[in-house]
C-alpha cells in the first residue's frame, strides 16, 4: 500500500524531536481523527536552520512529517511557504488516495510554523 | 457432498439435512435475516440485534429498516457483553427475529448466546447468531443452545475461501434469496460450488477432530499474552472481556500511539497484526466496535488487535512479548504525546481532510 520511500521515513523518521527554543511552532490535527503534527522550527535570517518534528498518526503521517522536514530545511521562508501537499507526497513517491490527507497536514504544520515565527517576530518588532 | 455437510452439521452438532452451503459468512447473515424477516413478503416486525455486530448483520438490518422493519440495536457493556436481561425487556408483540453474535469478530468477546437461546425458545422467536469467528474455537451445539439458525464461515476454519453454510433449523419459516433450480432444499438454488464445499468439509471435520488440544493451546497462548504485555508495556489495557472470550484473541489499546504504526512496525519484525478491524483500515473512522465499548476515538485510534491461528506456538508468542514493548516505545517516542502531556480531544482543530 506504501512506497518504499513512505515505508523508509516511517522506519527511519528524520528530525524526530523537539526544539525547546523554537522560534516557530506548528501544531495541527486532532487526536480524534487519528492524526497529530507538531512542528518546531528554528529560523536565521529568513531561512530554516534547524526543525524538527512529533507525530501521532499512522504510517503515512510519520512518512510525510518527515519528508516535511527534509524539504524545508535550508530554504528560505518565501520558499518553504510553498512546499505544498503535491510536493510532499511526490517527493515519497505517492501516497494512497485515503492518506493524502496527511500530506495536507505536514504542509500546514509548515506553514503554521512558519506563521508563529512571524506572528512572534512582528511583536517583538514593536515591543 | 453429503459427507461434507455431516461434518459441518457435526461441529455444531445439528442434523445434516438443516446445513445449506452459502458463499460465505456474508451470504448466511444475508439469507437469514432477510429470508426469516421478509418470510413471504413481510415488510414489518421487529428485529433484535445488538451494536457490535459484523457489518453483514448491520447493513442487512439497515436494509431492512429502510423496507420497513424496526431495529432494536442493542448496546454493549465496556466489556462488549450484551445484557440478556435487557434483551429479554427488549422484546415486543412483533419481534421476528433475534439475531446476536456468538462472539465478536474485533474484540473476540462471547456473548450469552445459551441464556438468549432461551429467552427466545421461551417466547418463540427465531434466534439467529453469527458464529463465523465463533465457530472451532468455541463449544457449539444448537440444541443446547437453542439456536435456529447459525452462520458460518469456511476460511475462517481454515477451509478455502468463498464458501460457508448457514444452519435453518427444521421449521423455521425462511424465504430464499437465491431463486432457481431449487437447491439446498430450495433455500440456495445455484449450481453447488463443490470443492469449496468438500473444503469446508474437510475443514470442519480436522476443526472437530482436534478441538480440545487445538483450543487448549491458543488459551493459553492467549492467556500469556494478556497476562504479560500490561507488565511490559506502560499504559497498556485490554480491551474485551477477561474470560468470555475467544480463545485466540488478544485486543489492546496504547495510550499515545496510533494503531496503523504499530501494525507497520510490527510487520518489519515479521508479526501480522492488525487494528480497529482488518476491514476497516483504510478507512479513517476508529472501529464501531470499539467506539461501542464507550472508547474514545482518540482510544480506539490506538488499539491493537492479536490473533492466534493454530500453526502459532509458545516461541511466537515469546517472539511477540519481546518485539512488542521497543515498538510502542519507539512510537512513543516520535508523539508528541506523553503521561506529562495527555492527549485530550480538545488538542487541535477539526480533522483535515
Amino acid at each position: 500500500m506504501y512506497t518504499e520511500k513512505v515505508m523508509d521515513h516511517f522506519a527511519n523518521p528524520r528530525n524526530v524531536g523537539e526544539i525547546p527554543d523554537a522560534d516557530g511552532i506548528g501544531k495541527v490535527g486532532n487526536p480524534q481523527c487519528g492524526d497529530v503534527m507538531w512542528l518546531y522550527i528554528k529560523v536565521r535570517d529568513d531561512i530554516v536552520t534547524d526543525i524538527k518534528f512529533k507525530t501521532f498518526g499512522c504510517g503515512a503521517a510519520i512518512a510525510t512529517s518527515s519528508m516535511i522536514t527534509e524539504l524545508a530545511i535550508g530554504k528560505t521562508l518565501e520558499e518553504a511557504k510553498k512546499i505544498s501537499r503535491q510536493d510532499v507526497a511526490e517527493s515519497l513517491d505517492g501516497l494512497p488516495p485515503q492518506k493524502m490527507h496527511c500530506s495536507n497536514l505536514a504542509a500546514d504544520a509548515l506553514r503554521k510554523a512558519i506563521e508563529d515565527y512571524e506572528t512572534k517576530k512582528a511583536a517583538k518588532a514593536k515591543a | 457432498m453429503e459427507l461434507a455437510r455431516k461434518h459441518v452439521a457435526a461441529l455444531i452438532n445439528a442434523d445434516p439435512r438443516d446445513i445449506v452451503f452459502t458463499s460465505g459468512g456474508t451470504e448466511s447473515d444475508n439469507l437469514a435475516l432477510k429470508g426469516v424477516a421478509m418470510y413471504k413478503g413481510r415488510t414489518e416486525g421487529h428485529i433484535i440485534t445488538s451494536v457490535i455486530e459484523h457489518p453483514a448483520i448491520l447493513e442487512s438490518c439497515e436494509y431492512l429498516e429502510r423496507v420497513g422493519f424496526d431495529i432494536t440495536k442493542l448496546p454493549v457493556t465496556r466489556e462488549g457483553l450484551v445484557d440478556a436481561a435487557e434483551l429479554e425487556r427488549t422484546i415486543r408483540g412483533d419481534t421476528v427475529l433475534i439475531s446476536i453474535m456468538a462472539a465478536n469478530n474485533e474484540i473476540g468477546t462471547i456473548q450469552p448466546i445459551k441464556e438468549i437461546g432461551r429467552i427466545a425458545q421461551s417466547k418463540g422467536i427465531p434466534f439467529h447468531t453469527d458464529a463465523v469467528q465463533a465457530a472451532g474455537k468455541m463449544p457449539i451445539d444448537v440444541k443446547k443452545d437453542g439456536m435456529d439458525l447459525l452462520s458460518l464461515s469456511s476460511h475462517k476454519l481454515h477451509g478455502p475461501k468463498g464458501v460457508g453454510a448457514l444452519y435453518v433449523k427444521k421449521g423455521i419459516k425462511i424465504e430464499p434469496m437465491m431463486h432457481g433450480g431449487g437447491h439446498e432444499h430450495g433455500l440456495r438454488s445455484s449450481t453447488e460450488n463443490v470443492p469449496g464445499i468438500i473444503g469446508l468439509g474437510k475443514a470442519a471435520e480436522l476443526a472437530k477432530r482436534d478441538f480440545e488440544p487445538v483450543t487448549d493451546r491458543m488459551r493459553s497462548l492467549r492467556d500469556k499474552i494478556i497476562d504479560r504485555i500490561p507488565q511490559l508495556v506502560e499504559r497498556s489495557y485490554l480491551n474485551g472481556h477477561r474470560t468470555n472470550r475467544l480463545v485466540n484473541n488478544a485486543h489492546f489499546r496504547f495510550d499515545f500511539i496510533e494503531g496503523e504504526a504499530l501494525i507497520l512496525q510490527l510487520d518489519f519484525k515479521g508479526i501480522a497484526a492488525s487494528t480497529g478491524s482488518a476491514c476497516s483500515t483504510g478507512s479513517l473512522e476508529p472501529s464501531h466496535v470499539l467506539l461501542a465499548l464507550g472508547l474514545t476515538h482518540e482510544q480506539a485510534h490506538g488499539s491493537l488487535r492479536l490473533t492466534l491461528g493454530r500453526e502459532n506456538t509458545y516461541e511466537d508468542v515469546d517472539y511477540l512479548l519481546e518485539a512488542l514493548p521497543g515498538v510502542v516505545s519507539k512510537l512513543r517516542e516520535i508523539s508528541p504525546f506523553n503521561e506529562e502531556r495527555p492527549m485530550g480531544a480538545s488538542e487541535g482543530g477539526s480533522c483535515v481532510h
